[in-house]
């Protein structure tokens, strides 16, 4: 099932499928490990709702919804 | 020998050149602390090396200033030898560097760094994999606990003497691999060196490769037409990325052997109280609350104000008041009370009092030696030089403990959870949690507070923060609200007074953060992608390291502008322009009383500048261009023989704060004008933030003093700032909409 980054709930797994065209960020997110086939787990939320905590590849990355948003997850269900 | 540190931010770059160069840099549980590079040299080998540490990078794609520092120093400097800096508990996004950096044809060895960590995780990381995989060396160290560092100097050393191809991991990718060797040989003909490098760069579409070969770029496109990228949406940049954290994945993982783990970790567990979700805010607001209470509380604890607590034992009270009991007394027989001291000081402000009776005691010491000396002479050294360094120094206790809480937030990893916090916050005023830190650094000092701001991606948001900085009230200023604190409302709400000054500067700042954005600095929000590295324990020796850095930047501060204006304005102010006649005893006829007096007509407006005494307030204000120390000195000079308080006492409340204000956000000090100016790169952007910081500070404390002083200007003052502001948000939001449809 299809499911963008910024509607998992905390504790949530998923397989990066696609970073959608978002310019230099992209770029970004990829150098910090955010490819396609990456598993990714939202480890939290920001007290104010954004940004997001997000693990990966073994270490923490803060990213906000709005960069979130830009990535679709492959999940299980 | 040159050799260079690159890696990742965080990775123990910088406790690594500490270690090997002796030096105390500046280290922090922060990302991107060397915002610079930085240099040293290293004396154990055959030949003398010298060390130079490279910012901490993700990658080589020019994507922040620091990239473009570390890329530019490995292909235009040509360093003997690359030194990877990996942090062995997160080894494959810190081998992502290293793939880059592998394209270049410098020598390069690998530190595998914090081995002692993986150790105490029960982890297994098998070195000659990863030496065989790469095909360079690897080292495993702690730069930490120094372990092993020389070797790995030595196995440097060997590595220089041979030189080295680059290789890229590229080859190995099926997809990439035969355009890949295409484009290679187009750079055949060139006479660069680092063809690897630059072949896989132009693969990427990299910006500067392309700006600097157009044609081989032109070629490259028409050749990546051949290949199904698809699943990338043709963008491959994305490929190459994938390329190698593919490659990565393949070969680290089973390098790896990770032993099972507890499900949550220390790390972990901090975490889930200081970040959530209900307490994360409150808690955050406590800690800084805490640390302003520790460092500046007159009644700790609130004792007195909650509990009654008074002290009226003379001992105790002259170790809580550093030697106080004496000037109490006096002061209690006048008034015909008894000699109380409401609750115990902050560890701040005890400090404080004990540091004000040393250079009490010193300067009184040197009256007695300059009795009989000519009154020039003890009028310079005792009114001019030793009053004016001691309304400094005696401030230093509280500005070293302000620093050191800061450092221990920083160290232990807390502030990037902090960045982590405000983030949403921050959004609203065009910034990025990221700005964070920068500003709250501008607390102690506007200066390495604006240095820092080369971590942010985003050069505007970069340029913003550092047009805002000087509003976040630095530890120089400190002095000038205590000494108003002290006498405004007879002293009774000093705590309040101080307050209000850093409140005000926030509001200030927020304020002059959205006029920018919607005026000079309009663009889209910078972006958030930021490591939240691991919280640890703050080192005793990184700790001592910040802490010494500031006392030198202070005491090198003190010694050489601060001593040098004080003795000016002593001079300017104890002569006049006939100055071979001697010393005047009206200082209304000094040079600076002169001076003073004309210039203080600009001054009206403020309300600070009328009265027999407003012209010292002028030029106090104006020396405080210079170093924001010099005002309360100057005005130390200036008072003579009726003394500070009664000068200040002379001011309305709505002056006072004015004049306060005034100083809060003219200009800070010559420093940060100069540290401004190295990371604006650009005289005439300087001078913009120079004329916004003056006309700021003008405008402010004209519209607090009328406000003050009539209720209604007030109140006409806010709803039109409401209305604007409210117009602006709303055109801007008319505009965003046309631009998204």
């Amino acid at each position: 099932m299809k499911k963008l980054l910024n509607e998992f709930a905390p504790g949530e797994i998923g397989v990066v499928a696609k970073i959608e065209n978002c310019g230099k960020i992209k770029r970004r997110l990829y150098d910090m490990g955010v490819t396609p086939g990456a598993e990714i787990k939202l480890v939290k939320v920001a007290p104010l709702g954004d940004p997001l905590c997000i693990m990966l590849r073994g270490y923490e990355l803060s990213v906000r919804r709005d960069e979130a948003k830009e990535v679709t997850m492959e999940v299980e269900g | 020998m040159k050799f260079c540190l690159a890696g990742n931010p965080n990775s123990g770059k910088t406790t690594l050149f500490n270690a090997l160069t002796g030096s105390t840099a500046h280290v922090g549980n922060w990302p991107g602390v060397t915002v610079d590079k930085r240099e040293g040299s290293y004396k154990k080998l055959p030949e003398k090396v010298h060390i130079v540490d490279l910012p901490g990078i993700y990658s080589l794609s020019p994507y922040t200033p620091e990239e473009v520092v570390s890329r530019n120093f490995i292909l235009d400097e040509k360093p003997d030898v690359i030194i990877n800096i990996v942090d062995a508990t997160n080894l494959e996004r810190n081998l992502y560097l290293s793939t880059q950096l592998l394209e270049t044809d410098v020598p390069m060895v690998i530190a595998l760094n914090m081995m002692d960590a993986v150790e105490k995780n029960g982890d297994v990381v098998d070195k000659d994999k990863i030496e065989k995989t790469f095909g360079v060396p690897v080292v495993e160290i702690s730069a930490l606990k120094g372990k092993n560092i020389n070797q790995l100097m030595k196995v440097a050393y060997d590595v220089s003497q041979k030189p080295r191809k680059g290789s890229s991991v590229i080859e190995s990718s099926s997809l990439l691999k035969s355009l890949f060797q295409k484009t290679l040989t187009l750079y055949g003909e060139e006479s660069c060196q680092n063809k690897v490098f630059h072949a896989v760069k132009m693969l990427e579409a990299d910006e500067l490769e392309v700006q600097l070969y157009p044609q081989i770029a032109t070629i490259t496109a028409e050749l990546k037409k051949e290949i199904d990228a698809k699943s990338f949406d043709d963008d491959f940049g994305a490929v190459v990325a994938d390329a190698r954290y593919c490659f990565l994945s393949q070969h680290v993982q089973s390098a790896v052997k990770k032993a099972k783990r507890q499900e949550v970790s220390k790390s972990d567990k901090a975490d889930r109280v200081l970040t959530h979700r209900i307490w994360g805010i409150p808690l955050f607001l406590l800690i800084m609350f805490g640390i302003f209470h520790f460092t500046f509380a007159e009644d700790f604890l609130f004792l007195n104000g909650i509990f009654g607590l008074e002290i009226t034992n003379p001992g105790w009270i002259n170790f809580f008041t550093g030697m106080g009991y004496e000037g109490m007394l006096e002061e209690a027989l006048e008034t015909g009370e008894a000699v109380v001291l409401g609750g115990i000081p902050s560890l701040g402000v005890w400090l404080q009092s004990w540091m004000g009776w040393l250079t009490g005691s010193i300067i009184d010491l040197f009256a007695g030696w300059l009795e009989s000396a000519p009154a020039w002479l003890s009028g310079l050294i005792c009114d001019g030089l030793l009053s004016g360094l001691d309304a400094i120094f005696s401030f230093l206790p509280q500005i070293l403990l302000l620093f050191l809480f800061l450092s221990i937030l920083e160290d232990s990893g807390y502030m990037a959870r902090a960045a982590f916090i405000m983030d949403r916050a921050f959004r609203k005023f065009g910034l990025s949690g990221k700005a964070f830190m920068p500003l709250l650094m501008c607390f102690g000092c506007g200066v390495p507070g604006v240095m820092a701001t080369k971590t942010l991606e985003n050069e505007k948001e970069r340029r913003m923060t550092m047009m805002i900085a000087p509003f976040f009230s630095c530890g120089a200023k400190l002095p000038i609200w205590l000494a108003f604190a002290g006498v405004m409302f007879a002293g009774q709400f000093g705590d309040l007074v101080v307050f209000s000054v850093y409140l005000i500067g926030i509001v200030v700042a927020i304020i002059a953060a959205i006029i920018l954005k919607f005026t000079v600095l309009k663009g889209a929000t910078p972006p958030f992608i930021m490591e939240l590295p691991s919280y640890h324990l703050p080192q005793f020796r990184n700790l001592m390291a910040h802490l010494w850095e500031k006392l030198k930047h202070f005491i090198i501060k003190a010694g050489t502008i601060i001593t040098a204006s004080i003795v000016v304005i002593w001079f300017l102010s104890n002569f006049g322009f006939t100055f071979w006649n001697g010393m005047v005893e009206d200082i209304e006829l000094s040079i600076l009383g002169q001076i003073g007096n004309v210039i203080k007509y600009i001054f009206y407006p403020l309300g600070f500048a009328q009265g027999p005494d407003g012209w010292k307030f002028v030029v106090a204000s104006i020396t405080g261009l210079l170093a924001k120390e010099d005002v309360v000195a100057t005005m130390e000079v200036l008072a003579g023989g009726a003394g500070l308080e009664a000068m200040i006492g002379g001011l309305s409340v709505a002056g006072a704060y004015s004049f306060m204000l005034f100083n809060l956000l003219a200009v800070p000090c010559m420093a940060m004008v100069a540290a401004v100016y190295g990371e604006m790169g650009s005289g005439k952007r300087t001078w913009g933030a120079i004329g916004f910081w003056v006309l700021t500070a003008y405008v402010v404390s004209m519209v607090v003093y009328w406000s003050v002083s009539y209720w209604w200007i007030g109140l006409i003052l806010i709803v039109a700032v409401i209305a604007a502001l409210t117009v602006l948000y709303l055109r801007n939001k008319k505009k965003r909409k046309a631009v998204a449809v």
